[in-house]
């Protein structure tokens, strides 16, 4: 259960983020800090350089300038101890197909480090309520339970900061609603997040803060106010006359 | 320490239970040596040249392509659901990761080539047995220092555009030491000579493991971060 | 200085050296032709060692040692000249082993009658031109620069430690094992004219290799500093 810090530290806090592939500067100076329990949703068109920032922050990219601290503690190349702090959910599953659910889960409750692997997938298997499926191939579930199943591995390790890669792409109603209550129980149980969607209604719905993401740098950020129309035109202001 | 071994363990486990369902690589591997083996066997001369003296040389190419075969699985199987992201994202280290990966190939590998053993002795009636030992520890110690090579290649080929071609031209120089020093010895072997015949062949052959094992090691980490 | 700019001279100063280099090889061809006794059994033939040895020298160690130094100074320093200059000694290498590899079975055709021999020399640089064809096939199959710089070095750090390796078990082969061609085209005794010729000849190989390599490095680093200009001179583009 992420706690409330005691401690002033900000949970996440990112400073002057900088990362080129090759010519193309993917991202430009990105800044922000999210304390206990908040999360925050970027907004961006395509190209925006939204998946390498949530990259960097995982983790698997090392950015060219600029650090990443979470709860403090400086994210440093090849930082075992930081890698157990955030869970990542990309629009891949990250999971093996030739595997069960219990057994994929079960796999990364070993290069986690947790205690008894095979309890702790179980328990995870019922948070998202896919106990019934345990033995069951992954690759034979639906788009929506290898989202939750995703959300599962992602829990495994009880992260401090939870990184969302347009987790709603290519669900149906049905999947849509059980992720939302799913993340809503998350925003409940005060877990910070960075969530990138393409879907306003859904970020909005989620976050206490609100960035635009435009070229490889925050065109806006702010606490989350306003509703749904005042962000639309916020959104197509930052975003026109770009490519 | 035990923990590196620990999570290393936790992949080979995975990737040889994964391969173990689903049989494609291994039974390709097979099927592909046994058409070797076959082929050249049809393909020479039964009078011309005694098969003893050919022997060692078939038995190593086999040995080679079809290693080359099981090596292109290891990270290939990981671009399915970006699962190395996974991988990559966990607390699990570098290099536990080129240890279990090694590990899964040095299993697959030696799978393939103790079901080969016996098809060779067969197809080319070479008394093995009384020369077993030493022969099993010849094929280990080169494949050790292959699939060391190997799965470091093949974890940058994955990454490029060919694919498996390119695991071939990265790998084939790296096998030109085991694969001569291993075809020598076992013509040695079967020929009977002495063990001062060959112990110079094996020194270098340990040498070549020793270095290439510590050095994949350190250098792996280096074709995953970005 | 731009960094065009930059490059461009350094493309003068590399065309200089090369062209000293240049100088000097052909001061071998001259120096081997006449001013060098023939050798006694095996005559005019012989004096292709004076450009078939102080390649191999170029190729085999020199060329492929600064591959092997600078592609471990990349990954500890990151700076993407450094993949440059190492990915420009494999090219020249390259070139100076197919040198090797030509030069070599002229010589072995003209002396024994067999285009090729397994000598010691020969199959060395053989199974390193393997290595230089993996490091140049690589390249060019890695599109994006930084992970191409990457997956250079370790594959140049591999081949640079392979090399002692190919050597040793060449010499095991050639020992221990027989061979059906006796003679070696090994090192010929050496009176002193051929002596000078010989040291000369190395080292007019070794500064047309620095020129060849300046050069070749400099043009990489123009075509990179141009490519980076129209990069950014367009509009900004990113992920």
């Amino acid at each position: 259960m992420a706690s409330p810090g005691a401690s002033a530290l900000p949970v996440l806090d990112v400073a002057g983020l900088a990362k080129r592939f090759g010519h193309v500067r993917a991202l430009r100076g990105v800044a922000f800090t999210l304390g206990a329990g908040e999360s925050l949703a970027v907004f961006g068109p395509n190209g925006a350089g939204k998946t390498t920032l949530l990259r960097v922050l995982a983790g698997l990219l090392r950015p060219d300038a600029g650090t990443v601290r979470i709860g403090g503690a400086l994210l440093a190349r090849g930082e075992a101890s930081h890698r157990g702090r955030v869970g990542l959910i990309s629009h891949h599953s990250l999971l093996y197909d030739g595997l069960s659910a219990a057994e994929n889960l079960a796999f990364y409750a070993r290069l986690y480090g947790l205690a008894e692997p095979h309890a702790a997938a179980a328990r995870a298997l019922e948070g998202v309520g896919l106990a019934a499926r345990a033995g069951d191939r992954a690759g034979t579930f639906s788009r929506g339970m290898v989202q939750r199943l995703a959300i599962a591995r992602a829990l495994l390790h009880d992260p401090d900061v939870m990184l969302l890669d347009e987790p709603f792409s290519g669900l149906d109603q049905r999947a849509a609603a059980a992720l939302r209550a799913l993340l809503g129980r998350l925003r409940a149980e005060r877990r910070t997040m960075v969530l990138v969607t393409h879907n306003l209604d859904e970020g909005l719905e989620l976050a206490t803060h609100v960035a635009i993401q435009v070229a490889g740098r925050f065109a806006s950020l702010a606490p989350r106010d306003g509703d749904l129309a005042a962000y639309r035109a916020r959104y197509a202001e930052a975003t026109a006359g770009d490519a | 320490m035990r923990s590196v071994l620990g999570q290393a363990w936790a992949i080979a486990a995975k990737d040889l239970l994964l391969e173990f369902r689903s049989r494609t690589a291994f039974l390709s591997a097979l099927v592909f040596t046994a058409l070797v083996l076959a082929i050249f066997n049809f393909a020479r001369d039964p009078t011309a040249v005694s098969s003893v003296d050919l022997a060692p040389s078939v038995l190593w190419i086999t040995f080679s392509f079809a290693g080359v075969l099981g090596l292109n699985r290891a990270f290939s199987l990981e671009k399915e659901n970006r699962t190395i992201d996974g991988l990559l994202l966990s607390p699990a280290s570098r290099t536990a990761l080129y240890l279990g990966k090694a590990l899964a190939n040095l299993v697959f590998v030696g799978a393939v080539e103790a079901i080969a053993l016996p098809l060779f002795a067969l197809f080319f009636n070479v008394p093995l047995l009384d020369v077993l030992g030493p022969l099993v520890l010849v094929i280990a110690l080169a494949t050790v220092g292959f699939v060391a090579v190997g799965t470091l290649m093949s974890s940058m080929a994955v990454n490029t555009r060919f694919g498996e071609m390119m695991l071939l031209v990265l790998v084939l120089p790296f096998l030109i030491t085991p694969v001569s020093t291993a075809a020598e010895m076992t013509a040695k072997l079967f020929a009977h000579r002495p063990f001062a015949e060959w112990a110079p062949w094996l020194k270098l052959l340990g040498a070549y493991d020793i270095t290439f094992v510590v050095l994949c090691t350190l250098v792996f980490e280096f074709t995953l971060e970005e | 200085m731009t960094a065009t700019a930059s490059a461009e001279r350094a493309l003068r100063r590399g065309g200089v050296l090369m062209a000293v280099g240049l100088l000097m090889v052909a001061g071998v061809y001259v120096r081997a032709l006449l001013f060098t006794p023939e050798e006694a059994t095996q005559g005019l033939a012989q004096k292709i060692f004076y450009i078939h040895a102080p390649s191999a020298w170029v190729a085999l160690y020199l060329a492929y040692g600064i591959v092997g130094i600078f592609s471990v100074l990349y990954l500890f320093l990151r700076d993407p000249r450094l993949d440059l200059l190492a990915s420009s000694s494999a090219e020249v290498g390259t070139v100076f082993a197919t040198v090797v590899l030509v030069t070599g079975p002229i010589w072995g055709k003209t002396i024994w009658g067999a285009w090729w021999t397994w000598d010691a020399r020969l199959t060395s640089t053989l199974f390193l031109y393997f290595i230089y064809l993996a490091y140049l096939v690589l390249r060019s199959a890695v599109e994006e620069p930084g992970r191409r710089a990457r997956y250079s070095a370790v594959l140049g750090i591999l081949g640079a430690l392979l090399v002692p390796f190919i050597h040793m078990t060449v010499y095991l082969f050639r020992t221990l094992h027989p061979m059906p061609v006796v003679l070696q085209p090994g090192r010929p005794r050496v009176p002193g004219a051929m002596l000078v010729t010989i040291l000369y000849s190395f080292l007019a190989f070794t500064v047309f290799y620095f020129g060849l390599l300046w050069r070749r490095y400099a043009w990489a680093r123009l075509a990179a500093a141009r490519a980076q200009g129209d990069a950014e001179g367009g509009a900004d583009a990113t992920r």
